[in-house]
C-alpha cells in the first residue's frame, strides 16, 4: 500500500507541470501586467517601460516560466502587487483562515447530515423521512447566496447575535482561550450557512444507500441469525452504507479548501475565496496563478486521499 | 422410520404480497410437516412461491408489504403470529438459514469469523474465548481447511465453494433443529455442488436436524431428499416420500418436471415437457385447477371445481383429479 501511495504521489509530478504550464500559458496572454495597475495619470510611462523590463517581462518565455517555477518550488510566489505581501504569505494567512472554516463547516456538515440521513433510510416513507426528504428539497433549491444573506440579515443585523465579518475580535491575545472562542464564533454563521447547503446531497446519498442496503442479502443473513433489528443496522446496514461518503469525503475537505467564494464574500470573511475573487478583479496575477497551482494542487491530492480511505475502509479494495 | 418426531407444521399457510394496495398470494394455502431427523425438499419452478415459503418460516419477509396467515407451529410456539422479538429467540437458534447465493449473503465488510459468531453473542452464554473455540469447532466441522486463517478474512477472499461452508457454519452455529436452504447449491459449480451436498448429509445424519432443502435440480432431490413437495403456482400439487414420487409421480406437471431430466440413455428420445410458464403473481389463476392452462386439451371436467389434495397412497397426496387422464401422447396429441 505504502509503494502505490508513493507511486501515486510520484504521478502528480508530470500532472503538476503540465498544470503549471498552462497557468504559465494562460497568465501570459491575459491582457495587462502588474505594472498596468501602476498606472497613474502622473507616472512616467518610460519609468513602466524600464521596471518592466527590469523585472524580465521581456525575456523568451522559458527563462520566465523557469524563473517562476524555480521560486514557485521554494514556495515563493513573488509579491502581490494590488495587497503589498508576499503572495506566499498571504495565501498562508488566508489559507489557515479557510481551514479553521472547513474544518468546522464538515465537522457541522457530518454532524447534521448523518443522522438525519440514517434516519430517513431506515424509517423511510415514515413522517421524520417526509419532513427530512422536504428539508432537504428546499437546502437544494435555495442558491448558496440567498441563503447566506438571509442568515446575514437575519442572525446579523435583525437579531445580531452573530458577527458579520473578519475572524476574531481585536480585544484578545492570541493562544487565549477568548481568542479560540472569538474565533470559533466568527466562524459559526458562514460555517453552518456552508453545512446547511451541503446536507443535501449526503442526506439524500445515504438514504438512498440505507434503503438499498435493507433488501441486501446478507442483511436477511443477519436477521435469521436472530440478532436485534437495532444491531443489524448499527453492524451491516449503516456501515455499507457510509462507504460511498468516506469515499468522498477526501474531495469534500480538499474541496472546502478552495473556499467558498459567495460564503466568504458575503461574511466578509478573509479565505481562499475572497482572495481568489479579489486577486482576479485586481488582475493580480501573481496570486492568481499560485491559487490555481494550489487548487490543482488540493484537486490531485483529494482524489488520492479519497482513495486511501476506500481502501481502508472497503477490505475488498486495494488500492493498485 | 421407525419413530418420528414431528419439528415443524405448517397450516393453511397464506403468505401475500402487496402490489398496489391488492395482497396476492405467492404461497396459497399450503399444509406441510417437517420431522427430526428428515430432509424435505420442496421443488418447483422459479416464481412458483419456494423462496416464499421459505422466507416465512424463518419470518424475514417485510412486514409492510407481505402478510401471511395460516399457522406455522414450532414446539409450542405459531411463528406465523409471533413477535419480532421473540422471533429473535427463535431464529438463528432453532432455525438456520442457508441462502442461495453465498457472495451476497455475507456482508462483504465484516470478517468471516466474526459473521460467524455474531449469533453466538445472542443466544449463547459463551464468553469471547469460548465464541472463538466455537468458531474453529465449526469452521472444522463445515470442512474448511485453515480456520484460524480464514477466520480473519473477508468474504471476497474465499472460493465460492468455501463461502457456502461458511453459510452453513453460519446456519449450524447454534445446532438448530431446522435448517432451511434455499437452493444452496444453484450459485455453484457441478463439482462443489455435489461436495455441499455431501456436507449437508452429513451434518443432518450427525445432528439429526430437519432441512428444509429448496431446490429445482430434481438431481439434488434424488440424491439426498427424503420427501418431496411440488409446488405449482403458490400450492402444493404432490407430495410423497422421495422414490415414490420418483417410481410412481402422479400429477401432470410432476411428471412434466421428472421428463424434462435428460437421459444418459434416451438421446433419440424427443424432450417431453409440457411447455408454458409459470404465470406471474397478478396473473396466477386463482381458482379451480391452476394447471389446466397449461393442459388446454384436458377436459374442463377432468378438475376438479376446487381441487384438494387426495391420498393416493400411503403418504402419497395429489391434488386434483386431472392427473388421471393424462399422458404424454395425449400431450403431443393436443399440441
Ligand atoms: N417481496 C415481493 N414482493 C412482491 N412480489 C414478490 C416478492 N417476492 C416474491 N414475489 C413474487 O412471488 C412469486 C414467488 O416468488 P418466489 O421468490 O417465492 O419464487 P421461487 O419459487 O423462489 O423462484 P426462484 O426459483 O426463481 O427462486 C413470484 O411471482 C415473485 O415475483
Ligand atoms: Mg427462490
Amino acid at each position: 500500500m505504502w509503494k502505490t501511495i508513493i507511486r501515486r504521489i510520484l504521478i502528480m509530478i508530470p500532472q503538476l507541470f503540465v498544470l503549471s504550464l498552462l497557468i504559465f500559458i494562460m497568465a501570459k496572454f491575459m491582457p495587462g501586467d502588474p505594472f498596468t495597475g501602476l498606472v497613474t495619470p502622473d507616472t512616467d510611462p518610460n519609468r513602466i517601460e524600464e521596471l518592466r523590463i527590469q523585472a524580465g517581462f521581456y525575456d523568451p518565455w522559458y527563462e520566465q516560466y523557469y524563473r517562476w517555477i524555480t521560486n514557485a518550488l521554494q514556495g515563493e510566489f513573488g509579491d502581490s502587487y494590488s495587497f503589498q505581501v508576499k503572495v506566499s504569505t498571504l495565501i498562508g494567512e488566508r489559507g489557515l483562515n479557510t481551514l479553521w472554516l472547513s474544518l468546522l463547516s464538515v465537522t457541522l456538515l457530518y454532524a447534521i447530515a448523518i443522522p438525519l440521513g440514517i434516519i430517513a433510510g431506515r424509517y423511510q416513507n415514515s413522517l421524520p423521512d417526509k419532513l427530512i426528504v422536504l428539508y432537504s428539497f428546499i437546502s437544494y433549491a435555495i442558491p448558496t447566496f440567498v441563503l447566506a444573506l438571509i442568515f446575514l440579515f437575519l442572525f446579523g443585523y435583525q437579531y445580531p447575535i452573530f458577527p458579520t465579518s473578519g475572524t476574531v475580535d481585536v480585544q484578545y491575545d492570541p493562544g487565549t482561550w477568548g481568542y479560540f472562542w472569538s474565533k470559533v464564533y466568527h466562524l459559526l454563521l458562514p460555517a453552518i450557512t456552508y453545512a446547511i447547503l451541503g446536507t443535501t446531497t449526503i442526506i439524500q446519498y445515504l438514504r438512498t444507500e440505507i434503503i438499498d442496503a435493507k433488501r441486501m442479502d446478507y442483511v436477511k443473513t443477519a436477521r435469521s441469525k436472530g440478532i436485534p433489528i437495532s444491531k443489524v443496522y448499527t453492524k451491516h446496514i449503516f456501515r455499507n452504507s457510509l462507504l460511498p461518503i468516506a469515499a468522498f469525503f477526501g474531495f469534500t475537505i480538499t474541496g472546502l479548501l478552495g473556499g467558498s467564494v459567495f460564503i466568504e464574500t458575503i461574511f466578509g470573511f478573509p479565505g481562499m475565496g475572497q482572495l481568489f475573487i479579489n486577486a482576479i478583479s485586481a488582475r493580480d496575477y501573481s496570486v492568481i496563478t499560485a491559487l490555481v497551482m494550489l487548487f490543482g494542487f488540493l484537486t490531485l491530492v483529494g482524489s488520492l486521499l479519497s482513495d486511501i480511505i476506500m481502501s481502508i475502509v472497503d477490505p475488498r479494495i486495494r488500492i493498485e | 422410520m421407525a419413530n418420528i418426531e414431528n419439528l415443524l407444521t405448517i397450516k393453511n399457510l397464506h403468505t401475500s404480497f402487496r402490489i398496489k394496495d391488492t395482497y396476492y398470494d405467492a404461497v396459497e394455502n399450503i399444509s406441510i410437516n417437517l420431522n427430526k431427523n428428515e430432509i424435505l425438499a420442496i421443488v418447483g419452478e422459479s416464481g412458483c412461491g419456494k423462496s416464499t415459503l421459505a422466507t416465512s418460516i424463518v419470518g424475514l419477509h417485510d412486514p409492510i408489504n407481505t402478510k401471511i396467515t395460516g399457522e406455522i407451529l414450532y414446539k409450542d410456539l405459531n411463528l406465523a403470529a409471533i413477535s419480532e422479538s421473540k422471533f429473535n429467540d427463535v431464529r438463528g437458534n432453532d432455525i438456520g438459514m442457508i441462502f442461495q447465493d453465498p457472495l451476497s449473503a455475507l456482508n462483504p465488510l465484516v470478517r468471516i469469523g466474526e459473521q460467524i459468531s455474531e449469533s453466538l453473542v445472542y443466544h449463547t452464554k459463551f464468553t469471547k474465548e469460548q465464541r472463538k473455540e466455537r468458531v474453529i469447532e465449526l469452521l472444522n466441522q463445515v470442512g474448511i481447511p485453515n480456520p484460524e486463517r480464514v477466520v480473519r478474512q473477508f468474504p471476497h477472499q474465499l472460493s465460492g465453494g468455501m463461502r457456502q461452508r461458511v453459510m452453513i457454519a453460519i446456519a449450524i452455529a447454534c445446532k438448530p433443529a431446522i435448517i432451511v436452504a434455499d437452493e444452496p447449491t444453484t450459485a455453484l459449480d457441478v463439482t462443489i455442488q455435489a461436495q455441499i451436498l455431501d456436507l449437508l448429509k452429513e451434518l443432518q445424519a450427525e445432528t439429526k436436524s430437519g432441512i428444509i432443502l429448496i431446490t429445482h435440480d430434481l438431481g439434488v432431490v434424488a440424491e439426498i431428499a427424503d420427501r418431496v413437495a411440488v409446488m405449482y403456482a403458490g400450492q402444493v400439487i404432490e407430495e410423497a416420500p422421495v422414490e415414490e414420487l420418483f417410481n410412481n409421480p402422479k400429477h401432470p406437471y410432476t411428471r412434466s418436471l421428472l421428463n424434462s431430466i435428460p437421459q444418459m440413455n434416451s438421446e433419440n428420445e424427443k424432450l417431453q415437457v409440457i411447455q408454458g410458464l409459470v404465470p406471474s403473481l397478478k396473473n396466477l389463476p386463482r381458482e379451480g385447477c391452476r394447471f389446466s392452462s397449461r393442459v388446454p386439451w384436458l377436459d374442463a371436467n377432468t378438475h376438479e371445481v376446487n381441487p384438494v389434495l387426495h391420498e393416493v397412497s400411503p403418504g402419497h397426496f395429489v391434488r386434483c383429479t386431472c392427473w388421471k387422464h393424462f399422458d404424454f401422447e395425449s400431450a403431443e396429441g393436443g399440441n
